[in-house]
């Protein structure tokens, strides 16, 4: 090994513990944020989807609730609604400091662009096949669970890689108000204490993690098209 | 079966069907015809309550069609069988999936005999695993065919079901219709724009127009003795010679119709150049057309002619007249 490269190695095996534990607690705060805001906004879709004026049972003026609330609550930059939602997160799991309590405020931002994606999907379903199972006598929940979900399940496979990479950068966010996490190391060693090798193997992390990501969706999407 | 009487629909304030009256007796094979936008695909599904209307009624196996809802509804669209232009099947599904989907939504038992005999009737039993992606357009309609038969349907809607199919595969999926219709002692209601469809398999036909009924009766009497906007819609596709007036023949397979023309020509004495000729077959018979062109005085004469002998016709107007 080249002489150069001894005291960063030697600081890499220092840190590893630590970069590890980051490493877990993104991942931790990923999975969980991505699966609550998937099963949420999956579910304000099919609500919308319902009440969509064009959609299986329309009902325009709850649609327009709907759709004016999950506007809003896009429109919030992701670091505002961290801290406006304090009160809501020692609510839920008891105290707003660490990676469980990241998990709340990463779900409530990304449910609603999941229910956006969600709902895109749904739409792009042929209409002429949700036509065909209500020629046959399909209820609507028939048609939600046996024929749009189905149907759209590729695209929403794909949307769950824009989700959880978007949840990533979103954590680093929430990692430095208290979240822990690779974003957080990333900026505790490489910018407040300039060992910027340390940002660095932070952020390597990161895009491995974004590429596998996207890789396992790619891969599963070809599997289920 | 189905009796429709004084049927509107609008969307919004704009009326797209008036007054429709109809009745479709059991067994028969019924067609709706008319040009792109005339509402055919509207009349059809106020048939099985996928569009609701606005007055008159639709009585379907006895029932209001439109005073029905959630599982009244539901249970009445299950004698329903309904087929569609495109198809409409669900991409991801295997050809077995797509049949037995019907089937599964229902809690059917038996479902696999029942699928494989209906795949073994549309000729695709050994299709059954296959995605259906990788089929061409008149097999996608045979498992069409298939899935709208699933649930024992006692009447069979069909919605433009060969428009997308070429001319040969249209032909052989409305083989399997009529075969389906005598086998089954199926009820059929055909919505199409193509003549040929209708001539070939429905006994009875409402000719449609910007949601009006333009005609209405047996598709014989309608072709033989076609009312001015049947013809319009049948307009023929030979060119008409201008000069000398053109009449258009029809000749049942009961009469021959070689000897007749010649005949004439001999009776009076007059000259007649062929414009055009073909077969056409309306259920199963078979009629043929002749379209000649006489000389302008000769024209009462052979009209008296062709009185006498009964023979359907119609004088065609001419290119100078419309000019």
């Amino acid at each position: 090994m080249p002489d150069f490269l001894t005291p960063l190695w030697t600081r890499f095996c220092d840190k590893f513990p630590e970069i590890l534990e980051a490493t877990l607690e993104t991942l931790s705060m990923v999975c969980f944020s991505t699966l609550f805001s998937m099963l949420i906004g999956t579910l304000l879709a099919i609500w919308m989807i319902i009440t969509n004026p064009i959609g299986l049972n329309p009902k325009p003026g709850v649609y327009r609730v709907l759709d004016f609330v999950v506007n809003l609550l896009r429109s919030f930059p992701f670091i505002i609604l961290l801290i406006a939602i304090i009160p809501f997160t020692r609510f839920v799991v008891g105290t707003s400091i660490g990676s469980a309590a990241a998990i709340v405020p990463l779900t409530v931002a990304a449910a609603p662009l999941v229910a956006r994606l969600i709902e895109t999907c749904f739409l792009e379903v042929d209409r002429g096949v949700i036509e065909a199972a209500r020629s046959f006598g399909a209820s609507t929940w028939q048609i939600i669970v046996r024929v749009l979900l189905p149907e759209a399940l590729p695209a929403i496979v794909l949307n769950v890689a824009v989700i959880a990479i978007t949840l990533l950068g979103y954590s680093a966010m929430a990692g430095t108000v208290g979240g822990g996490g690779l974003g957080d190391l990333a900026v505790r060693y490489g910018y407040n204490r300039f060992q910027v090798d340390i940002m660095v193997y932070s952020v390597i992390i990161l895009c491995i993690m974004v590429l596998c990501i996207q890789g396992i969706c790619n891969f599963l999407y070809k599997v289920l098209r | 079966m189905i009796t429709v009487s004084h049927l509107r629909k609008s969307y919004g304030s704009k009326e797209v069907l008036h007054d429709i009256s109809f009745s479709v007796a059991k067994g028969e094979i019924f067609g709706i015809v008319g040009h792109s936008g005339a509402g055919k695909s509207t009349l059809l599904r106020c048939l099985n309550g996928l569009e609701p209307y606005q007055a008159g009624s639709v009585v379907v196996k006895g029932a209001e069609v439109g005073r029905l809802s959630g599982g009244d509804l539901r249970r009445l669209q299950k004698d329903l069988g309904m087929i569609f232009q495109n198809f409409n099947l669900m991409a991801r599904k295997n050809v077995y999936d797509n049949v037995a989907f019907p089937l599964v939504l229902w809690g059917a038992n038996a479902i696999h005999d029942r699928v494989m005999t209906l795949l073994d009737l549309v000729g695709l039993a050994n299709k059954a695993k296959q995605r259906v992606t990788s089929l061409s357009g008149g097999q996608k309609q045979r498992v069409g065919i298939a899935r709208a038969l699933a649930l024992n349907p006692e009447i069979l809607l069909c919605d433009e079901a060969t428009s997308a199919l070429d001319p040969k595969t249209s032909s052989s999926i409305l083989d399997l219709l009529a075969d389906i219709n005598k086998s089954l002692h199926l009820t059929i209601v055909m919505v199409t724009h193509q003549m040929e469809v209708v001539k070939r398999l429905c006994s009875s036909l409402l000719l449609l127009d910007g949601g009006q009924t333009v005609a209405l009766g047996s598709t014989e009497d309608l072709f033989l003795h076609p009312t001015p906007a049947m013809q319009n819609f049948v307009s023929d596709e030979f060119t008409i010679i201008p000069g000398g007036v053109t009449i258009r023949l029809h000749f049942p397979r009961t009469i021959a119709k070689q000897s007749i023309i010649t005949r004439m020509a001999r009776t009076l004495d007059c000259d007649f150049s062929i414009v055009g000729g073909k077969l056409e077959r309306y259920g199963d018979d078979v009629f043929g057309v002749l379209i000649i062109t006489v000389p302008k005085e000769n024209a009462d004469r052979v009209q008296e002619y062709l009185d006498n002998n009964h023979i359907p016709y119609q004088i065609l107007p001419s290119k100078e007249n419309d000019a």
